[in-house]
């Protein structure tokens, strides 16, 4: 079984985040490998490790694919120490400002001549928190969607995947063939912490760097422009009382105040 | 004039407020057409709970497939429609299954998406309020067919009664939107409460309830809230998945949160960060939450909420 895992590199959540010209400007703030692309990594680990493990030279393996600026390399030896096996990084200065169609048409093109047998993707990403990536992977690589999994689980001789799918709109069980997009939500699983070993190893593996050129797809026109963008007026402070034996009436003179009484 | 179609959302089979915010929001410059996808059978029942908003057609796709095949068939089948109608636009409810369904339209038909607008203008220009709320965005699409999620409860929605006209179409769903087939589906269980994500008021609980809602519940009854909560709180199971707010739970703007022992993680602030007016209890003065507030009370909310139920239902009587 091949696996391949997206992550994306993403400014720290705390980090205060800005726009310039109107696209987020990376360069100011600390990045990190996406939270939710951890549970990803783990995912897929555990998928090969219960079939066998992800040994050098052995049936499976499990590949980190991400696109991103060169520094994008520090998130993905994060996902290498925890025991991913190699990786695959797309950067290119035609790029910078991508949106998720131009990112799903880059991580498809890589994906669609790797060989691979399943891709998992976080549900989403915290700086673009559009949680669409992962469907339009799908889409383009004409493969079976199972997103939103709360559980999966694989059989290899059958070629078959089955997910849980977990969303506001309920509980689903959905099964299909290889190969599959799956993306996967933070119940699903506890990452690892890499160990030190982890650490060390992934220092030696492979982060194949390729342009657009190499992967062979062309830097599109954005698919939507911003015209503007402005800091909100941030909220005025607000009262705080103590609860003295006269809180809640408080609350309740605030609200009637408000009129949400 | 021009045609903006929206995709119709439901809850069970009943029509949703959504369904009338994407209408208004399509209305400030084009003639509405609500999509309805049911299942074989059930799409007159549907087509007439799209009732409300100023929606002048109705197109009905009757299949089997988006029960069994999901977010794909829901896609093929609206990229469909788009290539046979060529409407303008296409709004859809900013959920997962939304958005989901309008990424994979933007690829099929090549066109631009903007997800989670908290507005849509005339000439289509969207707002996002990004990072936590802090920035707002102005943005277009610029290629095909603009595709716009708009996320619940951001438009005042014009409900008024409308008879819209309705029309059946019918598709074959592609093979390749059938690879993934859903064997067994269960929907949320359905309180009395106000559904999350259109509630004007929710009042949420987090690990500070240790366990009891009752008394969250009972504030949030008084007030005809939905009751929310944080990850503590779902993941020590003392409340519904499906309740949970924040980051990986549900996005909320309501005019009123009401958040009761819940610390203020980045986590939970991503889903609550744009409500109108927050008030906040903890008996924490130092709890990160405080710095949203616009009321907050320091204090026990076991002293706190059951004092301000009284006080809310005195008043109301
Ligand atoms: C990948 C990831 C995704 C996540 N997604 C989400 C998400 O979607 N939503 C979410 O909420 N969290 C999410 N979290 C978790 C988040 O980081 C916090 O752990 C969580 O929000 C904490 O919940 P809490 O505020 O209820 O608990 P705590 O942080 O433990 O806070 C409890 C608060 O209650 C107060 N308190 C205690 N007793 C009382 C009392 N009697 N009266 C009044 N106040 C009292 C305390 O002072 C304290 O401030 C996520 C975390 C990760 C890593
Ligand atoms: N630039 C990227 N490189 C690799 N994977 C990505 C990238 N952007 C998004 N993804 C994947 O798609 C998921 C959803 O991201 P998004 O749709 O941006 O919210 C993430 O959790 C990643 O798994």
């Amino acid at each position: 079984m091949k696996i391949a895992v997206c992550v994306k590199q993403v400014p720290d959540s705390w980090a205060e985040k800005k726009m310039v010209n109107g696209v987020l400007d990376r360069e100011g703030v600390d990045a990190v490998l996406n939270d939710l692309d951890e549970y990803a990594v783990e995912e897929a680990l555990r998928i090969v490790e219960a079939h066998g493990g992800n040994e050098e030279g052995g049936a499976n393996s499990v590949t980190i694919v991400s696109m991103g600026p060169e520094r994008a390399t520090e998130a993905i030896r994060k996902a290498l120490s925890m025991g991913a096996n190699d990786a695959i990084l797309v950067s290119d200065v035609a790029l910078a400002g991508s949106d998720a169609l131009a990112t799903s048409k880059v991580l498809a093109e890589v994906i669609k001549n790797g060989g691979f047998d399943l891709v998992i993707c976080g549900t989403e990403s915290t700086d673009a928190r559009m949680s669409v990536v992962p469907a339009m992977l799908a889409q383009r690589l004409g493969w079976a969607q199972l997103t939103f999994a709360s559980s999966v689980s694989v059989d290899p001789a059958a070629n078959t995947v089955s997910i849980t799918r977990t969303t506001e709109a309920g509980v689903d069980a959905i099964n299909a063939k290889f190969p599959a997009v799956v993306s996967v939500v933070e119940k699903i699983n506890e990452p690892r912490y890499p160990s030190f070993k982890g650490i060390m190893a992934a220092k030696k593996k492979t982060i194949d760097s390729r342009d657009l050129a190499t992967v062979g797809v062309s830097a599109e026109s954005a698919w939507s422009l911003v015209a503007d963008s402005s800091p909100r007026p941030p909220r005025a402070a607000g009262v705080k009382v103590t609860d003295e034996g006269n809180g809640g009436n408080d609350l309740v003179k605030f609200l009637t105040e408000k009129k949400f009484i | 004039m021009s045609q903006i179609f929206i995709l119709a959302d439901f809850a069970g089979d009943k029509c949703t407020k959504t369904t009338a915010e994407l209408a208004t929001a399509a209305a400030r410059n084009a003639s509405v057409t609500a999509i309805v996808l049911a299942a074989p059978g059930a799409g007159a029942t549907l087509a007439a709970s799209v009732k409300h908003g100023p929606i002048a057609n109705v197109l009905v796709v009757e299949s089997a497939d988006f029960a069994t095949h999901g977010v794909a068939a829901a896609a093929d089948a609206v990229a469909q429609v788009i290539a046979q109608k060529s409407p303008n636009a296409l709004l859809v409810a900013s959920h997962a299954y939304g958005k989901e369904v309008a990424g994979r339209v933007a690829v099929a038909t090549d066109s631009g998406i903007i997800t989670d607008a908290v507005d849509v203008a005339a000439d289509l220009t969207a707002t996002q309020l990004v990072f936590g709320g802090s920035t707002t965005v102005h943005s277009k699409v610029s290629n095909g067919v603009p595709i716009i999620t708009v996320r619940p409860n951001s438009i005042e929605a014009d409900l008024s009664d409308s008879t819209p006209a309705v029309e059946n179409l019918s598709l074959t769903i592609s093979d390749a939107a059938k690879l993934a087939t859903t064997t067994s589906s269960t929907p949320p269980v359905k309180g009395g409460r106000p559904e999350l994500t259109e509630a004007q008021v929710v009042v949420s609980g987090g690990r500070g309830t240790n366990g009891d809602f009752s008394a969250v519940e009972s504030f949030a009854d008084s007030l005809g809230a939905a009751v929310g909560a944080s990850r503590a709180a779902t993941d020590a199971g003392w409340y519904p998945h499906s309740h949970q707010v924040g980051q990986t739970g549900k996005t909320v703007s309501p005019q009123l949160y009401v958040a009761c022992g819940i610390s203020g993680a980045i986590q939970h602030r991503a889903g609550m960060q744009t409500s109108k007016t927050i008030a906040v209890i903890n008996k924490d003065p130092e709890a990160p939450i405080f710095d949203l507030a616009d009321f907050g009370v320091v204090g026990d909310l076991f002293a706190v909420l059951p004092q301000a139920t009284q006080g809310v239902t005195a008043q109301k009587s």
